[in-house]
């Protein structure tokens, strides 16, 4: 356990130092305000919370930079060392291989929790400060908040699984762009287009919700855009929510087995790995 | 004497290519062993299968009595301090932040990682990035980082590449001083002139398997490469080869008027003596063959007798 905690430090260290950790909540902050006062303007005067509004908007923003973030991070855990050289020095130290890569995750997931609740809860104080809400809605933009890090340790988990295949850094950061591309942009196509052109057929709603729990960025939007009614109806979600018929616990379980099952295959690779 | 590291019949192939072939061999404590070898020999390999980093295709090793690559193996780890040949630390941190690290994981307390850096000559930069160190310093701060914990056996990969003269000596220097103490240090080099006089045994390395293996006497008795000597004589005796050296030791005289004696090693003595008996002689000076000589003579041999 402690060399857990050794192995985080350093990476949270490392990563305040090259000011990851700052741009990471500055870009953060800046969306989320620009959203959180420039997004809310075209509602005008409506019985939705100025809150709710910024849930909508910050989780589609979310679904969009977390994971391209979380995979820069973390493609180049293990073959940047590799390729420094520091990973044998490390590996040459009392420390179990498994070790190495749960203590990075760790450090990773603490940059991604902080640079969200930092840059995400100022955007959301500034809004009720300035629409004098006071503390309604917080329970859903802390949901949000809570989504947003286990996507980010979704995709975190993933980016070391590129990390552990591969020989070298250029074929795992080139690999961590597909994987974005594929589950932020080209899945949902996919499917829709599948849905398209099935007219209904042969798809059960029950293959839908399964092809949805495939995607972690998927899971990720049903649990912040159809958590709560209020939500779903503002977001247009109203009449998916009724038919996915996949509540809280089902999509949070789905994320957390989208960090549990690449991050154990690729300890159990890293393992096997020659350094 | 219980051997630190034993190696029995170890082979290691990366594809169909052996890195490392049917090796046997073990190191006693308080050693310094020399790996030497071009690139490619090997040497590397050989390094990464006694840490465990890499498991060999078969064979045994065995590292202070257990197998590297068990949980046993890590634990002994604690004991063992490395050098890698080409590290790149994170240019971000400071070179004692990037000690206190490692010394964590040791669970060495942060006094020691001081005192190391006193001892590698880098505590008056202790507090600067890493990225600001020159070559120099960064391959100091990999000598402190190797020395944490006091360790009982010392890998160190090509250690004194791109230091110059002054550091190596220094770097030579500690690696001497830790003999004293009992630690075992096995290093790896292509430099091999400036290891002569500094290291307990060497092993030559060649397409993974060892060519040759001992002190650095023995590999001069087996290669039984001629000593030579340069005799300066007073102008008016210069330029012939005089005759007592007749059936001893084959003469000629070089480009610059000396006299070059060329004779094995069990004449040496006997022409000395006779040297010292010439009229007008202003110096004499003796070349034993160098371990570059040494190594390309076994490179010969091997070419010739495969």
């Amino acid at each position: 356990m402690r060399n857990l905690l050794i192995i985080a430090d350093k990476e949270i260290r490392d990563g305040l130092r090259n000011r990851w950790v700052v741009a990471m909540t500055a870009l953060l902050a800046l969306f989320a305000l620009t959203l959180a006062f420039l997004g809310a303007a075209p509602t005008g005067v409506v019985q939705v919370s100025p809150l709710a509004v910024v849930i909508v908007s910050l989780s589609s923003l979310t679904i969009f930079l977390l994971p391209l973030i979380a995979l820069l991070l973390s493609y180049d855990a293990i073959v940047g060392e590799l390729d420094r050289g520091t990973l044998a020095l490390l590996l040459a130290y009392p420390v179990a291989r498994w070790q190495v890569l749960a203590g990075k995750f760790l450090g990773h997931l603490a940059i991604i929790a902080f640079a969200t609740i930092v840059g995400y809860g100022a955007a959301g104080v500034a809004l009720s400060v300035a629409a004098g809400t006071g503390t309604a809605g917080w329970s859903g933009f802390a949901g949000l908040i809570g989504a947003a890090i286990l996507l980010g340790g979704a995709f975190t988990a993933i980016g070391y699984l590129l990390s552990v295949l591969v020989r070298d850094r250029a074929t795992a950061g080139g690999l961590a762009i597909g994987v974005w591309l594929l589950f932020v942009l080209i899945y949902d196509m996919a499917v829709l287009g599948l849905l398209v052109a099935d007219q209904g057929r042969t798809l059960t709603a029950g293959a839908v919700n399964l092809l949805l729990l495939l995607n972690p960025a998927d899971a990720f939007r049903l649990l912040t855009l159809t958590g709560t009614p209020n939500i779903s109806v503002f977001a247009g979600m109203a009449g998916l929510a009724e038919q996915v018929r996949l509540g809280p616990a089902v999509l949070i379980g789905a994320l957390l087995l989208w960090i549990a099952l690449p991050l154990s295959v690729a300890i159990a690779l890293f393992a096997r790995r020659q350094v | 004497m219980t051997a630190l590291v034993e190696l029995e019949k170890v082979t290691k192939r990366y594809g169909t290519h052996a890195a490392v072939d049917d090796l046997t061999f073990e190191f006693g404590a308080g050693q310094c062993i020399a790996l030497v070898g071009h690139n490619g020999a090997g040497k590397t390999t050989l390094i990464k299968l006694m840490l465990g980093l890499t498991h060999p295709t078969s064979g045994r090793v065995r590292v202070l009595g257990v197998d590297p690559l068990s949980g046993a193996g890590q634990r002994a780890r604690l004991q063992i301090g490395y050098l890698p040949e080409n590290v790149a630390f994170p240019a971000s941190l400071t070179g004692l932040e990037m000690l206190r690290f490692y010394g964590r994981l040791k669970r060495r307390p942060r006094a020691e990682c001081e005192d190391l850096l006193v001892q590698v000559g880098l505590m008056g930069a202790a507090h600067k990035r890493i990225g600001t160190y020159s070559k120099g310093m960064r391959q100091r701060l990999g000598l402190a980082q190797a020395l944490l914990g006091a360790p009982r056996l010392l890998f160190l990969d090509e250690p004194t590449t791109g230091l110059d003269p002054f550091l190596r000596q220094s770097f030579y220097d500690i690696v001497a001083g830790l003999r004293g103490r009992g630690v075992t240090t096995v290093l790896s080099s292509h430099a091999l002139s400036e290891l002569e006089t500094r290291v307990d045994k060497i092993v030559v390395l060649h397409e993974g398997t060892q060519l040759v293996a001992g002190t650095l006497d023995t590999l001069r008795n087996l290669a039984r490469l001629p000593t030579i000597f340069r005799l300066r004589l007073r102008n008016g005796l210069a330029g012939k080869v005089p005759a007592i050296f007749e059936g001893l030791a084959a003469g000629s005289v070089a480009a610059d008027g000396a006299i070059e004696l060329s004779c094995t090693a069990d004449r040496k003595i006997e022409v000395l003596r006779r040297a010292q008996g010439i009229e007008g002689l202003d110096d004499i000076e003796i070349l034993s063959p160098s371990l570059d000589q040494l190594y390309a003579s076994f490179l010969q041999d091997r070419r010739v007798a495969p």
